[in-house]
């Protein structure tokens, strides 16, 4: 019985000092977070009102803006999180990789331990994107079941999306072919989802990629638990099924990839 | 007289790395081509050899980051291959690229050592903060990692891949790029470490003066071969009298067939 529990213990010590190393990098230099807060705060702004206006957009019950906020949300989650593969290759080679590598510490705590990092990142922007839909008048849903349902999907997303991001890295290795297929992928998973448009707007073929794409999963139970009004089109517990199914997955191919970005 | 090249240890503790006809290729590569090599708990071990001879890549079978292509190695106890977080658990390393954190303080690196390694929550403070002192680190602490010299950072590195009492300690290239000064810190509290704790140390250079004056035994490595393994005295009487190191070095990486 102790033995497992300190196992557990173990593996969470190892997880967090990752995370934490992660997180003191950021509070050593907040300007990465405060930049990275313009963009969201842009699409809602400049996109949204100016989407507002376009007729013919089912959003649903509520304005287009509130239609909108989730999809930011999940978007900044996303823009955050596949950074994570070209700061994996950064570190291997700086040679800081080879300082986790080398240590007793499971390849999955090590995993789990960056994608934390991320969440908190997410977290982040969460906050910021919380505020600015706020002061535009979005109806959202400050029920604290609602808000620890938010918490968990950006914590879910972040997970999916960095380790993804970190799988894409130990295949193509160096960071000039990261930076093109990053490119390559990002947009994709973003246009090809229900992020900024309503899957009923959308051509069969564009529908069908798009309900195969994780990222429509997240917005949709972001639409049911950030908004006041919110609904979810597939259902919030399908959506957490299919998220934490995508995780479970990518943490168990990047955990046996990860060691091999130093050979 | 030429004895083959298998390392036979001086002192008589256990044995802390048994390799075994180690080869590894990259393709048409052959960068190690079947090492064989003993070294015993509390020896300070040279590995000597100019670029590209297999220095690194043989710290990085025995270390657990990288696979062999044959042969077996065991170390601290432990077969790399099939038992590579048990090693891992007993031996500290210190790659040849910087590996501190530069965006993280001394304090903060450390402190990411101390609980990879799963040090006790209530010693972790008081080892880190005997640990920077004993590295002259401690007023450094607080600093960015990236302000650091060459010559500190790879004193954290050390502190840090020693907190945890390891039985072998891998250096590779530790002093490169080092000024004079930098590198006599960097040996003076190696020495003091593997006195206190017994460790073995193994070190990659192509300085020879820095072998001779801090090694037990040393191995001579060309093409992915050991050309010599021996006590600097030995290498050199074998070569002829008033031979020095760098005269047994060139004889020797000369011998190593392509
Ligand atoms: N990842 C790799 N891919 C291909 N060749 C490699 C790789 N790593 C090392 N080598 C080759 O193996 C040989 C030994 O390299 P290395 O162990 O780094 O030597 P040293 O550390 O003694 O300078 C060299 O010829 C090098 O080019
Ligand atoms: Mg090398």
């Amino acid at each position: 019985m102790t033995g497992r529990r300190n196992a557990v213990g173990d593996y969470l010590t190892q997880l967090l000092a990752v995370a934490d190393a992660e997180v003191a990098k950021l509070i050593h230099d907040p300007w990465d977070l405060v930049s990275r807060a313009v963009q969201p705060i842009l699409w809602l702004l400049l996109f949204g009102q100016v989407m507002a206006h376009v007729r013919g957009i089912a959003a649903g019950d509520g304005s287009y803006i509130d239609f909108l906020a989730p999809g930011v949300l999940a978007q900044s989650v996303l823009f955050v999180a596949i950074f994570y593969g070209l700061s994996a290759i950064w570190e291997r080679d700086l040679g800081v990789l080879h300082r986790y590598l080398v240590s007793p510490a499971p390849r999955s705590a090590l995993v789990l331990g960056k994608a934390l990092a991320s969440g908190a990142r997410g977290a982040s922007q969460g906050l910021v994107i919380y505020a600015c839909s706020a002061l535009m008048g979005v109806k959202l849903s400050l029920a604290p079941a609602n808000m620890v349902g938010v918490i968990a999907l950006i914590l879910l997303a972040s997970a999916l999306f960095s380790t993804f991001s970190l799988v894409i890295a130990c295949i193509v290795k160096t960071r000039e072919r990261f930076m093109g297929v990053g490119q390559f992928l990002t947009m994709p998973i973003f246009f090809a989802s229900n992020a900024i448009y309503p899957l009923a707007m959308m051509p069969d073929w564009l529908k069908a990629i798009a309900r195969a794409n994780p990222l429509s999963y997240e917005v949709d139970a972001l639409r049911s638990l950030m908004l006041a009004s919110g609904h979810s089109q597939f259902g919030v517990g399908t959506d957490f099924a299919v998220l934490v199914g995508c995780v479970g997955v990518l943490v168990i191919v990047a955990t046996r990839m990860y060691p091999r970005l130093t050979e | 007289m030429t004895e083959p090249p298998e390392a036979e240890p001086s002192a008589n503790g256990p044995l802390v790395v048994e390799a075994d006809s180690v080869t590894r290729t990259f393709g048409p590569v052959v960068a190690l081509a079947g090492v064989s090599l003993n070294v015993r708990r509390g020896e300070v071990f040279a590995l000597i050899g100019p670029n590209g001879a297999g220095k690194s890549t043989l710290m990085k079978i025995l270390t657990t980051m990288q696979p062999m292509t044959s042969g077996t190695a065991r170390v601290a106890g432990f077969d790399v291959a099939r038992q590579a977080q048990d090693v891992r658990r007993r031996i500290g390393y210190v790659p040849q690229l910087l590996s501190a954190d530069g965006d993280l303080t001394g304090f903060e690196n450390m402190m990411l050592s101390a609980r990879l390694y799963l040090i006790p929550a209530e010693q972790r403070r008081r080892m880190i903060h005997e640990a920077l002192e004993r590295m002259g680190l401690h007023d450094a602490a607080g600093r960015l990692v990236r302000t650091y010299s060459g010559g500190m950072a790879r004193r954290l590195e050390i502190a840090q891949s020693t907190l945890h009492r390891p039985d072998v300690l891998f250096m590779d290239e530790p002093t490169v790029g080092l000024d004079p000064d930098g590198r006599k810190a960097v040996w003076a509290n190696v020495a003091a470490l593997q006195r206190e704790t017994g460790a073995a140390v193994i070190f990659s250079t192509h300085y020879m003066d820095e072998a001779e004056g801090v090694c037990d035994r040393l191995a001579v490595i060309a093409r992915g071969r050991l050309a010599a393994v021996g006590a600097p005295a030995e290498l050199r009487a074998r070569i002829g009298a008033g031979a020095t190191l760098d005269d047994v070095f060139t004889t020797l990486t000369e011998e190593v067939p392509a």
